[in-house]
């Protein structure tokens, strides 16, 4: 607009030159808004449709009303399991990982040299691919030959089968995630734990506060809104684990790491049920969204906001 | 280290206790080096205990107690591997420049528009692409599939990178809040040179965001190369399958020693290793933005 101003246009020429900025916008922005048609609200309309029928996705199909949602919803014992499987998984990953990456930031967060070093350490596995940290794990856990157990028997400990076991397979995936997926929360908290001004901590300790009174009165409340960011994020990205399942586990032993993602997967890859997969889908957007919603609620009563 | 600086402001007590204060302050900064370091191997020795088990003899890879270090290394498994890898790994590293280069450009074009041009509906777009942040990708997976299926996009590596390319809406907002920081005066002076629009945004303000653009190509990079979920359902054919999923589908064909197995796990994490090692800054910096803005 200072352009404008320096130039001294006439009428004519300024609506030209409006009608050339939206023009040029418009063009900047198509590839991005033809991608979000093609690849998001065409896909979105097409799924609601889809969990409405007994699709397959290739032969023709009947219409079918609410019966996928009222059969998962009320009959599909199995989907209900799945469900209860989630729930352990994301009731184990979220509270540890959360839990490991604040002790995680707050050593990384020591004034030492070389302590970056350390924050690299921690951080690798998050970039490292799933399907190969996913094989090396499962030669750990292996039962016979596996360094996991021979490290227990070093105690006297009989480790078991972990992952032919139906009550050690689940720990034992939730252990892989918590190592793989830590250093992502790492870094916020650490960011979070770096955005705190030194002045709070010398006021603290003026006011006679030790090391416990000054992380509860002041560190905490000041990492409130990371350690809210990451209880959201978590819940989500536990609600859709995949990856490890499919490698260490593929939703084994009788199916007891049987998650949502992994059912919905074989409905409607392997069984090619994609009007009941699409209708598990909606329902998996529906508990996200209120869970988010309600964390969103709750945020006043703990998340501190300057 | 704030705590002693201040104790040594106060110069008598400063005199009685400096020697004491040292002292304790190095075991304590020993006790925490030793945690920190037993931590870090934690974190690590999956990793080193892969590198190591493609470089033994098959039997030692299994035997128990495990050595990291082979004693006897065994080079074999390397040229074994590469009898089978390099067709999936060229595809891995087709698929990630494709993505890369896809988004940067439309990502970046996209951002400078919403950052910079005034338009009709720009507000309005950019909310409209906000939004698809909303709905989790499960949701439109089935659809996309079902789709693809119809346009004959099944086995071809199009649903791969397209929509990495075109549709990344993560990379829009990042670029978006680093076009915004940039001053006025840049373009001003360029536009009364007469320099088109897209040379603006070419010439003058893609240098000016590199950082962001690092995070972006990084991001991309390795959301393509880690992907699972995609090259499995998409792709059916053994010759388009990509380096990771290869590994995951083909473990008893292909890989039936675990040397060789892991031989072809250190070269998949390989790459992204060395991507993380040298631009580490750009990696912190993006993740602690999507943190802050989130």
């Amino acid at each position: 607009m200072a352009v404008g101003v320096l130039a001294r246009p006439r009428a004519g020429s300024m609506s030209r030159r409006r009608l050339r900025r939206n023009v040029e916008g418009w063009l900047f922005i198509a590839p991005v808004m033809f991608g979000v048609l093609a690849f998001y609200f065409v896909p979105i309309l097409v799924s609601l449709f889809t969990s409405f029928t007994n699709w397959d996705g290739l032969t023709p199909y009947t219409f079918i009303g609410l019966d996928n949602y009222e059969r998962l919803l009320t009959r599909d014992q199995f989907f209900r399991r799945t469900l209860v499987n989630t729930l352990y998984y994301a009731a184990g990953h979220i509270p540890l990982t959360i839990l490991c990456a604040l002790g995680l930031a707050l050593l990384c967060n020591r004034k030492m040299p070389g302590v970056t070093w350390y924050r690299t350490a921690y951080f690798t596995p998050v970039i490292t691919n799933v399907v190969a940290i996913g094989l090396v794990w499962s030669y750990f856990y292996a039962p016979g030959v596996g360094i996991l157990n021979w490290f227990l028997s070093l105690f006297g400990v009989q480790g078991p089968s972990w992952l032919t076991d139906v009550t050690w397979a689940m720990p034992a995936v939730i252990l892989v995630s918590v190592w793989h997926g830590i250093g992502y929360p790492m870094v916020i908290l650490l960011a979070g734990l770096q955005g705190v001004p030194e002045s709070l901590y010398e006021a603290a300790k003026i006011d006679g506060a030790g090391t416990w009174q000054r992380f509860r009165n002041v560190t905490f409340p000041m990492i409130t809104p990371s350690l809210f960011f990451l209880t959201i994020t978590q819940f989500i990205s536990s609600f859709q684990v995949f990856g490890l399942i499919y490698i260490l586990t593929h939703g084994g032993p009788a199916n007891s790491t049987n998650v949502y993602i992994y059912n919905l997967y074989q409905n409607a890859f392997q069984f090619s049920k994609m009007g009941y997969a699409s209708a598990m889908a909606w329902i998996l957007f529906a508990i996200i969204a209120t869970v988010t919603i309600v964390q969103w609620k709750l945020q006043k009563r703990w998340v501190f906001y300057e | 280290m704030a705590n002693v600086s201040l104790d040594l402001a106060r110069p008598a007590a400063a005199a009685r206790t400096a020697g004491s204060v040292r002292t304790r302050r190095l075991t304590v900064d020993l006790f925490f080096y030793v945690l920190m370091t037993g931590l870090a191997i934690v974190f690590v020795a999956p990793l080193v205990w892969m590198v190591g088990a493609s470089l033994k003899p098959e039997p030692e890879v299994l035997a128990i107690p495990p050595t990291f270090i082979p004693r006897q290394f065994e080079w074999q498994n390397y040229v074994e591997v590469w009898g089978v890898v390099p067709r999936f790994l060229y595809n891995s590293v087709k698929l990630a420049l494709l993505s890369v280069v896809g988004a940067l450009f439309f990502s970046s074009l996209a951002a400078y528009a919403f950052a910079r041009i005034e338009f009709a509906g720009r507000d309005l777009a950019f909310s409209v692409l906000l939004s698809t942040l909303m709905v989790p990708g499960i949701v439109t997976l089935i659809p996309l599939y079902i789709i693809y299926r119809n346009i004959g996009w099944i086995d071809t590596h199009y649903p791969l990178w397209v929509p990495r390319a075109l549709h990344s809406v993560f990379a829009i907002f990042l670029l978006r809040q680093f076009f915004k920081q940039i001053p006025r005066d840049l373009e001003d002076a360029a536009e009364i040179d007469g320099a088109s629009t897209f040379r603006i945004y070419w010439n003058i303000m893609l240098p000016q965001v590199k950082p962001a653009l690092a995070a972006v190509g990084i991001f991309s990079f390795l959301d393509s190369w880690n992907d699972l979920f995609g090259p499995l359902i998409f792709l059916n054919s053994i010759g388009n399958q990509t380096l990771p999923v290869a590994l995951a589908l083909f473990q008893g064909e292909f890989f039936s020693q675990v040397s060789v197995l892991m031989a072809g796990a250190t070269l998949t994490v390989l790459p992204v290793l060395v991507i993380y090692f040298s631009a580490q800054k750009y990696f912190i910096q993006g993740i602690t933005l999507t943190g802050i803005k989130g």
